[in-house]
């Protein structure tokens, strides 16, 4: 009768841990393991070569804390008690040198993983890459596409299989841009210009975000990067230019005010320069 | 351990007053530690001053505002008054009268309000043309740099005063002379930092 | 014809600076919030002032505390500074995790501002008035103590530390009542607390109250590093200290270096926004990328300033409850120096993704991996410890070996945070707050709980209710588990941290995880709480006047519990380290001085409170503009400063016979008590005279 209760309980425990445990995994989804493009990819491989030699680092203690602390506990009497031993070169090289080893291992692998992944450094293309211009701002995104003259908030559309090169600055605080299924996050500053580099290998809907708060509508301030395949890339741009909806100065007040940009917005043209415009306006005196 | 190993080496009072170079030990390094931490905050602004010497923001440059002759005074009256403030350290190692330690402090005191006037007039001639700190991130660097040293010349000032109110009232008792060693170590530290300021901040800046 | 008056008196107050008016002008959950926490303060300020009149001790605490410059008593008081600052914190955390549980697809109940209040207020108070003020409580009680000296080097320096920590600490809490707190951060990162984007008074709460506590350290650090230099007792020589003192001079020199950079950051964001430079704003050449530079070049070193005393509790923990020596001390203080030397060499790791070469991201990158080495050296020495001892599993105990599973933990995802790749990713989200609190709460809180239990009976002379204790430390235990381990999943996730509302709904079984993880952990302080209540309702039960109840190494425990105002009739001698654990094995330990003698120590002042006080006014008077009441502020504070310098008469005599009177009254007490063995050291049998085997 108890029994039976007790593995009733279990099950319905399990009934409620199921949602929860693939809830957990569709969360994962939307991360750096479900990567889409070849820099996440990269940078997911680095993580798991650390991840296993990481296993090494923790495994011992993980293990040896409970061991030893149970073995020698003051009820067992069987066991040697050496009140006043402090000392033993050869744990204490054991204690160093693998740490030290591992550490250098891992730094060779830090400075070329760092040096491959260096978010200003071009992805290996044969065509050069698609210039996006990224202005941050209070709480929405602002990319512009200078080669095309069009000009997206909230909305990061990009061809599948070409490289990408985000140019980014702020029009207000410092923000930091993250797609984690397509690249790592680099900050975006007022008065300065950093630098992304990222492509899509699949087409989908990945995620964009502004990490840095920033206010109010910081939790709002998302955007969807969509990779499409060529063909659905020009179609997407000759859609925003037959818009007729120019980013003339009233729009871009209104895009430069403070607030939150309930749905993406497109501009069928740009003036030119904008960007360099938005990057030292607010570094003039009455921007502070 | 003898009393000796344990004091350190900036106690001149070694031979001429053993009770109160035994009491000072602790006073005379913890106000050694604490100058190593406002070596640090100076340290800090150097390094920004440094770093926003390019901010000019189109506005006043170092060349177009420091005035070498002007400095070059400041740099002796400061210096000078270094000199002073060790003639009073020396009266009072040697058992000197407090009539001569208290001079040496006057001069001292006079030499570091002339040179806070001298300071104030050149800020205040850069403010009459626009060089003042809400101009750019270099005038920022600069008035946040220098006026603090003025500032701890200042305070330094305050504490002459007081010693020499304290001369008068209490007369050399151990801790008249361990406050006496420890605005020492100020003062000459103030001066260390000016040195700094006119090399780093005054001198680069004129050649440029 | 009052509006020229009000400004000049009352600066930018204005009535809907109030939460009560707010909550009556706008009655939603969110402000009811804030009005409600507003009434804790105020109710809570009224019940003690009442309490204190009814049982008439206002003379008691202001005689025997407030002015006080005993370091024991002043260890106390920062500790209980800690506690009360602890509790609110953790409410904060509650209310943020539940509003992130509640509000996926919806607003939920706090607004957006609000939220970025209770991070903002709950990081800054854990790092600067939780955190802070209980590792240097635990210091001051304890370094004098372990090294046998008297006091501190500079006893009423020590006083002002804790004042001007106790000022910055109210500060926050009156910024619950008066007008709104910053809501840019811990770390109050520019452009964005600039004037520009936060007119309001926000950062300046933050900027003063930070200052207070940053000033307040460097004192405190200087005198516990001239403290541990200059007043060790005969015989104790560096080598020979306890590894607790070892680990407090190291966090002692890294106040005196990195709490610099803290106050030129916070020095220099005020001028921006008080007198208008630029420094950090977008305009005229400001640049905030200094900021970030000399925010962490203070904020990497912090860490290490709150994690190595725990270092050295658990040292001294784990050697005392293993019933043996510690393994490698040597090499333990190499480690520890290594530790707050490197610690200045990685700050550059918190701004990885700022655009800075990757050979510069990699050498910080490897310098941080760097600092693990160290680390991971202690936590073997505690394992090599614990091998061929008795281990007893107290509460301490636990907290200690909850401690080295989990800091690993937190280690390991601090050497994926080292790679510059990595932390692309994860940077700014959920997987670094994960992170940090992987580090600090078993590194920080789980040693400082430790220190609490394990030296409580010293400071109060009974012993705390070891069951209340243990079901702290297990709620401590659990809690932590399930409110961060889903943040790392979150953060992977691409979470980013200070999000107010939550628009995947992916997220939610997660973050409901988190939400009840966070309430354990309440209930964690909530046990403490009744252990202590529990433990002074029993405590005559459980005395441990004689003052060894662990059968101690340190010189701490050669003291009665709790010790005399002088800890030492006469000033020990020791010829070797455990000097007084070998004592009890070999000589008498408890044998009366030959002669003794009159004792000075430093009289009551109210130097500190005077200048504690003024200096939280000059806060609260710079952030409301009130100029007149900053000025009268420092005139107090500088006026107070000359006039103690003209005071002689700083110290009193206790005379040879009141020194004689305790002593021979401790001394019978110990001949008293019964020894006993360590198996039964939790029962009240334990009356602090520890039985001796061998």
């Amino acid at each position: 009768m108890d029994r039976e209760r007790r593995i009733l309980n279990r099950a319905a425990a399990l009934l409620v841990a199921l949602p929860l445990l693939l809830g957990g995994c569709a969360a994962l989804k939307l991360g750096v393991m479900n990567h889409a493009g070849p820099v996440a990819a990269d940078e997911w491989h680095v993580y798991l070569i650390l991840a296993v030699v990481l296993i090494f680092v923790a495994g011992p203690v993980l293990l040896l804390v409970p061991l030893i602390a149970y073995h020698y506990r003051i009820s067992n009497k069987g066991d040697a008690f050496r009140p006043d031993w402090g000392f033993s070169w050869p744990l204490e090289i054991l204690i160093w040198l693998p740490p030290i080893g591992i550490v250098i291992g891992l730094s060779v692998l830090l400075w070329s993983a760092t040096h491959r992944l260096d978010p200003y450094r071009p992805l290996p293309a044969n065509l050069p890459p698609i210039e996006v211009q990224v202005v941050a701002l209070d709480w929405k995104w602002l990319f512009i596409y200078p080669d095309e003259h069009v000009a997206a908030v909230n909305q990061l559309a990009i061809p599948v299989g070409r490289a990408v090169h985000l140019s980014l600055t702020s029009g207000t605080v410092m923000q930091s841009l993250l797609i984690p299924q397509l690249a790592g996050q680099i900050y975006a500053m007022a008065g300065m210009r950093t630098h992304l580099h990222l492509a899509a290998s699949r087409p989908g809907v990945f995620r964009g975000e502004n990490t840095q708060f920033n206010g109010g509508g910081f939790h709002e301030q998302t955007f969807d990067v969509i990779a499409l395949q060529p063909p659905g890339y020009r179609r997407w741009l000759t859609r925003v230019r037959a818009a007729r909806h120019p980013l003339d100065s009233r729009a871009l007040a209104r895009v430069t005010s403070r607030s939150v940009a309930p749905r993406p917005d497109f501009f069928s043209s740009v003036p030119p320069g904008l960007f360099e415009h938005l990057m030292t306006a607010s570094t003039q005196d009455h921007a502070r | 351990m003898s009393k000796d190993e344990t004091a350190p080496a900036s106690l001149n009072l070694g031979g001429t007053d053993a009770e109160t170079h035994a009491a000072a030990g602790r006073d005379v390094f913890g106000f050694w530690v604490f100058l190593m931490s406002d070596a640090v905050l100076f340290a800090l602004l150097f390094a920004t001053y440094g770093v926003m010497l390019p901010a000019t923001a189109g506005g006043p440059t170092p060349a177009s505002e420091y005035k070498i002759g002007p400095i070059f005074a400041e740099t002796l009256i400061l210096l000078t008054s270094s000199v002073t403030y060790g003639m009073a350290s020396v009266a009072m190692k040697h058992g000197g009268a407090q009539r001569v330690i208290f001079g040496w402090l006057a001069a001292t005191l006079a030499l570091g309000l002339l040179f806070l006037g001298m300071e104030l007039h050149d800020f205040s001639e850069m403010f009459s043309h626009g060089a003042d700190p809400t101009r750019s991130g270099f005038l920022s660097a600069f008035f946040g740099l220098v006026p603090l040293h003025g500032l701890h010349v200042l305070a330094g000032s305050l504490w002459i005063v007081v010693m020499m109110v304290q001369l008068r009232v209490f007369g050399l008792d151990p801790r008249v002379k361990i406050n006496l060693l420890r605005l020492g170590l100020f003062w000459h530290f103030l001066d260390l930092i000016w040195i700094a300021i006119f090399s780093t901040v005054y001198l680069p800046g004129l050649i440029r | 014809m009052s509006a020229p008056v009000w400004p000049a008196l009352l600066g930018r107050f204005a009535w809907d600076s109030l939460p009560f008016v707010r909550a009556w002008q706008n009655p939603t959950i969110n402000e009811l919030i804030g009005a409600g926490a507003a009434a804790m303060v105020v109710v809570g300020v009224v019940f003690v002032v009442l309490l204190l009149t009814r049982l008439d001790r206002w003379r008691w605490l202001w005689s025997k505390w407030l002015t006080s410059l005993d370091h024991k008593k002043i260890g106390i008081l920062y500790v209980v500074i800690a506690l009360v600052m602890l509790a609110r914190a953790l409410v904060e955390a509650n209310l943020m995790r539940l509003q992130q549980a509640v509000a996926i697809g919806n607003p939920g109940f706090v607004a957006p501002e609000h939220f970025a209040e209770l991070f903002s207020t709950h990081g800054s108070i854990m790092i600067f008035f939780m955190a802070m003020p209980f590792l240097t409580g635990l210091i001051n009680y304890l370094v004098p103590l372990q090294i046998g000296a008297r006091d501190v080097a500079f006893p009423l320096l020590n006083a002002i530390g804790l004042w001007l920590t106790g000022a910055g600490a109210a500060l926050m809490m009156v910024s619950l009542v008066i007008g709104r707190f910053s809501t840019g951060g811990w770390s109050g990162y520019p452009p964005f607390t600039e004037i520009g984007f936060n007119p309001g008074v926000g950062p300046d709460y933050w900027i003063w109250a930070v200052t207070l506590g940053s000033i307040a350290s460097t004192l405190t650090g200087i005198n516990i590093a001239v403290t541990i230099y200059k007043m060790r007792c005969p015989g104790m020589t560096l080598m020979r200290m306890p590894l607790f003192a070892w680990t407090s001079l190291c966090t002692a020199i890294l106040m005196i270096f990195a709490m610099p950079p803290l106050t030129i950051a916070t020095a220099l964001l005020a001028l921006d926004r008080y007198l208008g430079f630029h420094f950090f704003t977008n305009a005229l050449g400001g640049n905030m990328m200094n900021y970030a530079n000399l925010f962490w070049m203070f904020g990497h070193p912090e860490v290490y300033i709150v994690v190595l005393p725990a270092f050295g509790i658990y040292s001294e923990v784990v050697s005392t409850f293993s019933s043996k020596e510690l393994y490698g001390y040597t090499s333990l203080v190499i480690a520890t120096m290594a530790i707050a030397v490197l610690s200045f060499t990685v700050w550059l790791h918190h701004f990885f993704t700022m655009g800075q070469s990757p050979s510069i991201n990699a050498a910080f990158g490897i310098a941080t991996m760097t600092i693990g080495v160290p680390t991971g050296v202690k936590i073997y020495n505690w394992i090599w410890t614990m091998f061929r001892g008795e281990v007893r599993f107290t509460t301490p105990m636990w907290y200690a070996l909850a401690f080295m599973m989990t800091f690993v933990l937190g280690g390991l995802t601090g050497i994926i945070l080292a790679f510059p790749p990595l932390d692309y990713v994860v940077h700014n989200t959920l997987f670094l707050v994960a992170h940090f609190h992987n580090m600090l709460i078993p590194g920080t809180l789980y040693g400082m709980l430790a220190a609490y239990t394990f030296w409580f009976p010293k400071a109060f002379g009974f012993r705390l209710n070891e069951r209340w204790g243990r079901i702290s430390c297990a709620c401590w235990v659990l809690g932590f588990y399930l409110a961060f381990m889903p943040l790392y999943v979150l953060g992977a996730a691409g979470m980013a941290r200070r999000t107010q509302a939550v628009m995947e709904t992916a997220y939610r079984p997660w973050l409901y995880v988190a939400e009840i993880g966070a309430l354990v952990l309440f209930f964690a302080f909530a046990a403490l709480i009744v252990q202590l209540w529990v433990s002074i309702r029993q405590r005559d039960a459980n005395r441990v006047f004689p003052g060894d109840p662990w059968d101690g190494r340190g010189l701490e425990w050669s003291t009665s519990a709790p010790p005399p105002e002088y800890n030492f009739a006469r000033r020990p001698v020791v010829d070797q380290p455990h000097w007084f654990f070998d004592a009890k094995r070999k000589e008498a330990p408890y044998a009366p001085p030959a002669e003794y003698h009159d004792i000075e120590m430093p009289r009551n002042s109210a130097v500190a409170p005077i200048i504690g006080i003024a200096s939280g006014a000059v806060g609260f008077a710079l952030v409301w503009h009130i100029w007149w009441l900053a000025i009268l502020g420092m005139l107090v504070v500088i006026g107070t400063v000359i006039a103690r310098s003209f005071v002689r008469d700083t110290h009193r005599i206790i005379p040879a016979r009141a020194v004689e009177r305790t002593e021979r009254g401790w001394l019978e007490a110990v001949a008293k008590a019964r020894p006993i063995p360590r198996e039964i050291e939790t029962s009240p049998a334990n009356q602090g005279v520890a039985l001796v085997t061998r």
